[in-house]
């Protein structure tokens, strides 16, 4: 003990050193986070400096565009940045929206039923079920969906009819928002259900027998008392799992699609079994036009747009939180 | 402190008795007060049975995934797969196996960690304990909430900005002063940003959990703080920084953007020529099973749906593996009484 106490007294490994040590550490990744910010809109700047808002409105068809900025950074000096991104954005809105619309429900259920309803066997078994699912790569989930689910989709779900009736704008494959919806869901659900549940186990006791004392019965308690009281829980899910959803690219790419088609729910119910890409996959499928300029800016104006939209679900979660502090567990 | 640890063993926490694995707090009420649903109303009824449908529904997912790719990885999987690199061929016969993609993926996730590990424990400390100025604490919490929200193919982005930087052309190939940008270095450094929260999230767990006397004892024999946390506190919240490792490299192995855009569009390794052994591979383009099984999908380029089933099938292997150790590091870390709850 002796010989080692003037070391540990000594200056290398001082309590002031060492504070600031670390200290210097934590500045150095808020920083790579800020020149992360920056460097995205940096990049980004000449694809929205030349449309403007028009970047995120309907127009022309975005392959074409696309092809058109490629070529421009080949052939002559003069790069061509006319962008409009909306059947990308329209697709990520309906495929985001639908997924975490149905895994917040299915979650909420689950987590209910781990944390209340379940018998110990089964939340034995659903606790690792979730976790396990939670933690297979999204590249195997789009290889499923790929191999599995659109084929389905496609031979079985989508009728002869329905194809034709769509044969001259688009052909219906099985490369589908509902094949994207699905897998999605099953990829963001198990991350609410565990944060959800935390949220659950952590409602006072005494909340929970007041109601029960009252006569209420344990399914409308839980309803009206475990989970209101666990709404902070609930909101911090859901964001992350938007950020997940918003940010999913490599199993977009493989099963939604590719095509930059803007799927019109007036069209009927038809529009479920058609065809569209997110703004992730985009910058996947691209990737190897990343040295041309232009396209380089356009790319990174489809990666602001995420990171910017990631930014204000986190910010509007914690708005929601923050007036639901009085939920919040000491 | 060179060698001071072989001399005297590092001072561990008493065993705290083991809490009652049964009775979380403010759980034991609810479980006790048993009530059958025979005298509920309808609609509450129904609700317990979508309950009961939903968690049977996961299950059932769950059960088939691991079936299906049990059954397609056995059908395809061969063993010398896993030793033959990917070659040119027009059949799945001529193709070779997946190996360069499986040391890829091993050597990205050994990078990776090693990078993530030490950070993600250090900037857990300071917020825990030193913590001060207050401000920059709380800038720290947002900072590591909101690189766990980055998409990491905006990570990806980013990465290829840093490392195509002229500074940098020492991690990847570069040529007449055009900088590649595309190497394990690359791809692993990106991929540690990947891992970072969900380490820092649960060694900060992991410290909060040791109660505040055991700090104040180690000061009262002189200890300082950095030698506390070195040789108390760090000790005694292993199973967090286990598993925050674990759940970490699971995060690692199964990235697939960062890999696509940072490591290469190539399926064998391509080492840089001129530079030491493990440096020409690590600073040349390579490949890992994610981006094999991308690749080797019906939309990929390869387009070889045996492989990429034999390919998924070792890499939800390695998950399964992942997944059971994360197990068993809880459950003994429950029996030793360390866990938290």
């Amino acid at each position: 003990m002796n010989e080692d106490l003037p070391q540990e007294y000594g200056p290398k490994w001082s309590d002031q050193r060492v504070e600031r040590m670390l200290g210097a550490l934590v500045c150095g990744v808020v920083a790579l986070l800020l020149a992360l910010i920056v460097t995205v809109f940096v990049h980004a700047w000449p694809s929205f400096a030349h449309n403007g808002l028009a970047w995120f409105s309907a127009g022309g068809d975005v392959e074409e565009q696309l092809n058109a900025i490629s070529l421009s950074a080949q052939t002559s000096g003069d790069y061509i940045y006319t962008f409009h991104a909306w059947p990308l954005i329209w697709s990520t809105m309906l495929i985001t929206g639908g997924a975490v619309l149905i895994a917040l429900v299915s979650a909420l259920f689950v987590s209910v039923f781990i944390v209340e309803f379940a018998p110990e066997w089964m939340s034995n078994i659903l606790q690792p079920v979730i976790r396990f699912l939670a933690s297979v790569p999204s590249v195997i989930y789009g290889l499923l969906g790929v191999l599995v689910l659109v084929p389905f989709i496609g031979n079985h779900l989508v009728t002869e009819g329905q194809k034709a009736s769509v044969a001259g704008v688009i052909s219906l494959t099985g490369y589908s928002l509902l094949a994207a919806i699905l897998v999605l869901t099953v990829m963001i659900a198990p991350l609410m259900v565990s944060i959800f549940s935390d949220g659950l186990r952590a409602v006072k006791p005494g909340w929970i027998e007041g109601s029960l004392g009252l006569g209420i019965n344990r399914w409308r308690t839980t309803w009206k008392i475990g989970v209101r009281s666990a709404r902070p829980a609930i909101v911090a899910g859901t964001v992350l799992a938007v950020a997940r959803a918003i940010g999913e690219a490599v199993m977009l790419a493989m099963i939604s699609g590719s095509v930059a088609f803007a799927p019109n729910p007036a069209d009927g119910l038809i529009f479920i079994y058609e065809p569209s890409r997110p703004l992730g996959p985009t910058i996947v499928k691209n990737i190897d036009q990343l040295s041309s300029p232009p396209f380089n800016a356009t790319l990174f104006s489809i990666a602001a747009v995420l990171l910017f939209s990631a930014a204000m679900f986190s910010l509007a979660g914690w708005l929601a939180r923050r007036s639901m502090r009085k939920y919040l567990m000491p | 402190m060179r060698d001071a640890s072989t001399q005297d063993p590092p001072l561990t926490v008493p065993p705290v008795p083991p809490p009652d694995q049964h009775d979380p707090p403010g759980a034991h009420q609810r479980k006790g007060a048993v009530e059958g649903s025979a005298t509920w109303s309808l609609s509450d009824r129904i609700g317990l049975a979508i309950c009961w449908a939903l968690g049977l529904l996961f299950c059932a997912i769950a059960v088939a995934i691991v079936v299906y790719l049990l059954v397609q990885g056995i059908k395809f999987l061969r063993p010398e797969m896993l030793w033959t690199p990917a070659a040119a061929g027009f059949s799945e016969t001529e193709t070779g196996g997946f190996s360069d993609a499986l040391f890829g993926t091993l050597i990205v996730a050994a990078m990776g960690i090693a990078i993530a590990l030490p950070i993600g424990v250090a900037i857990a400390v300071w917020l825990v304990e030193y913590g001060r100025p207050t401000a920059l604490a709380r800038v720290t919490e947002s900072t590591i909430e909101a690189i766990a929200g980055i998409p990491s193919i905006v990570l990806a982005l980013f990465g290829t900005v840093i490392f195509s930087s002229t500074a940098l052309g020492f991690l990847s190939r570069s040529s007449e002063g055009v900088v590649f940008g595309r190497s394990f270095f690359a791809a692993a450094t990106m991929l540690s940003l990947v891992a970072l929260p969900l380490i820092v999230a649960s060694v900060r767990e992991g410290l909060n959990s040791i109660p505040r006397h055991v700090r104040e004892a180690s000061y009262a024999v002189g200890k300082t703080k950095a030698a506390t946390t070195r040789r108390i506190l760090l000790p005694t919240c292993r199973p967090q920084v286990a598993t925050g490792a674990m759940l970490g490299l699971g995060r690692i192995i199964g990235d697939t953007a960062i890999i696509v855009v940072l490591l290469g569009a190539t399926q064998n390794f391509a080492p840089v020529e001129g530079v030491g052994f493990p440096f020409n591979y690590l600073r040349g383009a390579g490949t890992t099973l994610t981006n094999f099984v991308y690749e080797a999908s019906p939309t990929g380029n390869l387009n070889q749906p045996q492989k990429a089933y034999a390919a998924a099938f070792v890499l939800l292997l390695m998950v399964l593996a992942l997944n059971a150790a994360v197990d068993i590091v809880h459950r003994r870390a429950r029996k030793v009484g360390t866990w938290s709850h």
